[in-house]
């Protein structure tokens, strides 16, 4: 055990510079300066003044009903999104967590969503919803489940769910994949004991499977909720946050702020994201008692 | 009942996949019918005639092979730059301890945690400055940065299943660490380092919203870029829309193919470990 070994050090500091000075210069820095921005008036089309404003940016902010709707669509957008994603998914993972033919090729195939970005996503199930021309809108008219097209996009009121269809569609498979991953991670002696004891699958699955993966599951739908939550490129592309702000959540709400060019507001807007998700993070975290059943 | 249980498992399975696929079809056919059928009621499932003019009008109109140029090399080169950097950052995380070293961790799990789009319009001022709006190399830079946390915890995850003793043997032989690195470790570990390279370049070639801030001039677009420009607020020319998502998610989807049983296995394990 040496103290101190300055080739040691040298080589640790060289190796870790770059990501060091890329992580500070593009990402920490403009996101304190963005934070600093929060208490000034900045508009990016009148930069003659900047002066520190205090809480006038939050004031402002919290008194537009245009961010109380985006807050409200935020919680459907997350927790409906989350619902079926995860149930649907832990489905899908429970038939795959047994190996067949062909299991390796059925993952290649339902995985590709994640070879798309959000705004292509978005673009391809606007058009799929399209009220005219989409298919989904043939597709149920042909099964007879509607007689009249429905304009899924273009009514408040059907928006938010196609969003959130097109949403599930692409994150099912990822969480399915994880939890897969998680069942896996359960040891066989566990079943064989189990199995001794005469104990049904239901049971099995209830006193062995769940406890043993419940930890992993806590932090998966966490990272979730808070990549749900980050993830506007979908909603961009497919509906731009409307009609009417109906599909608007807050990191829409936030882009717009920033298109719009007062990074004053945006810093506000970015600052109470943050410090809700920090805060429900660790609501979270006490509430399945993450820390205990480490 | 067994019977019953496997078939309903074949059916289930069967379903989500067709619900997975069905998209990605109805967008290739949508590309490859001329613009009569694309609007016609009712709809044809199966294009009665075959055309691959929104290609051609892509690549004569559009200049989209400019687009894919410039989303190409920033791509490339930014994934490299990534990998590279994870590489490095990663090895000293996974083989050694040294003060600051679990800050650092923090500091790069947080940068994957929070709302980025708070960053958004200081990036553009800083993008401003140092002059590199509407460059592609402005783009590279942020692109890297947005990636290495990622790459460098990916990168230490698949360190830390290559022995210590490998290593160690090449050094008692009296190679010196970064030669036992480089002829040793590195070799082991060159699918893993393959895996962080095409998802890094998958995910410069996707990124939307940075591009849209910075770049605005025609010859600097990235292909996302392009694409949104595409739209308009209430006409979008579907059949180029459609080609150019075949266009611009074959690649990648070729690309994908080939390393997702890396990538499920970096997060996966990522994420049980907890």
């Amino acid at each position: 055990m040496r103290t101190f070994n300055v080739r040691r050090a040298r080589f640790i500091a060289l190796c870790l510079l770059p990501g060091v000075v890329f992580v500070a210069l593009f990402t920490y820095y403009p996101v304190l300066r963005g934070a600093v921005m929060a208490f000034q008036r900045y508009n990016l089309f009148d930069l003659t003044s900047t002066p520190f404003t205090g809480l006038e940016n939050f004031r402002a902010v919290l008194g537009e009903e245009r961010f109380w709707t985006a807050l409200r669509n935020t919680g459907t957008w997350v927790v409906v999104s989350l619902f079926f994603q995860f149930f649907l998914g832990f489905g899908l993972a429970l038939l795959l967590r047994r190996h067949f033919r062909g299991r390796g090729l059925y993952q290649a195939w339902v995985f590709f969503p994640w070879a798309m970005s959000g705004f292509l996503i978005g673009l391809l199930w606007r058009w799929m919803f399209n009220g005219q021309f989409g298919v989904i809108n043939d597709l149920l008219l042909k099964t007879g489940i509607i007689d009249q097209r429905i304009g899924f996009l273009a009514s408040p009121g059907w928006a938010m769910t196609s969003v959130i269809v097109a949403n599930v569609w692409y994150g099912v498979t990822f969480f399915a994949i994880m939890i897969m991953a998680a069942l896996q991670s359960v040891p066989k002696e566990l079943y064989e004991a189990a199995d001794v004891d005469g104990a049904s699958r239901l049971r099995q699955f209830w006193h062995v499977t769940l406890p043993h993966i419940r930890t992993t599951l806590a932090l998966i739908v966490l990272l979730r909720i808070i990549w749900i939550l980050n993830f506007p490129d979908l909603i961009y592309s497919m509906t731009g946050g409307g009609p009417a702000g109906s599909t608007d959540i807050i990191t829409t709400f936030l882009i717009q702020q920033v298109i719009g060019g007062d990074y004053g507001r945006a810093g506000a807007v970015g600052l109470l994201v943050l410090g809700l998700l920090l805060s429900f993070s660790v609501f979270y975290l006490n509430a399945t008692r993450f820390e205990k059943s480490r | 009942m067994r019977r019953v249980a496997t078939l309903a498992k074949v059916v289930v399975l069967a379903a989500w996949l067709l619900i997975t696929l069905f998209p990605l079809y109805w967008v290739v056919v949508t590309s490859l019918k001329p613009k009569p059928e694309i609007f016609a009621v009712p709809l044809k499932y199966w294009p009665g005639e075959v055309t691959f003019e929104h290609y051609e009008e892509l690549f004569s109109f559009a200049d989209f092979g400019t687009y894919l140029l410039n989303s190409l090399m920033v791509s490339l080169v930014a994934a490299g730059a990534v990998t590279a950097i994870g590489v490095l950052g990663g090895y000293t995380l996974a083989r050694f301890t040294f003060p600051g070293r679990g800050v650092l961790m923090l500091a790069f799990l947080v940068t994957q945690m929070i709302p980025l789009f708070i960053a958004l319009g200081p990036l553009y001022l800083l993008m401003s400055d140092l002059d590199l709006l509407n460059r592609l190399a402005g783009l590279m830079l942020v692109y890297v940065a947005m990636l290495v946390p990622f790459s460098t915890i990916i990168m230490r995850g698949f360190y830390e299943r290559v022995p210590v003793a490998l290593e160690e043997a090449a050094q008692v032989d009296g190679a010196s660490r970064l030669v036992a690195m480089v002829r040793v470790v590195i070799p082991v570990m060159l699918p893993g380092i393959a895996a962080t390279f095409i998802f890094a370049f998958v995910q410069c070639w996707n990124e939307l919203f940075l591009a849209i801030t910075f770049i605005d001039s025609e010859d600097a677009k990235t292909i996302p870029v392009a694409m949104n420009s595409f739209i308009t607020q209430y006409d979008i020319d579907w059949g180029s829309m459609a080609a150019a998502t075949v266009v611009s998610v074959v690649p990648t989807l070729v690309l994908f193919a080939a390393i997702r049983r890396y990538i499920v296995e970096g997060l996966t394990a990522g994420a049980v470990k907890g």
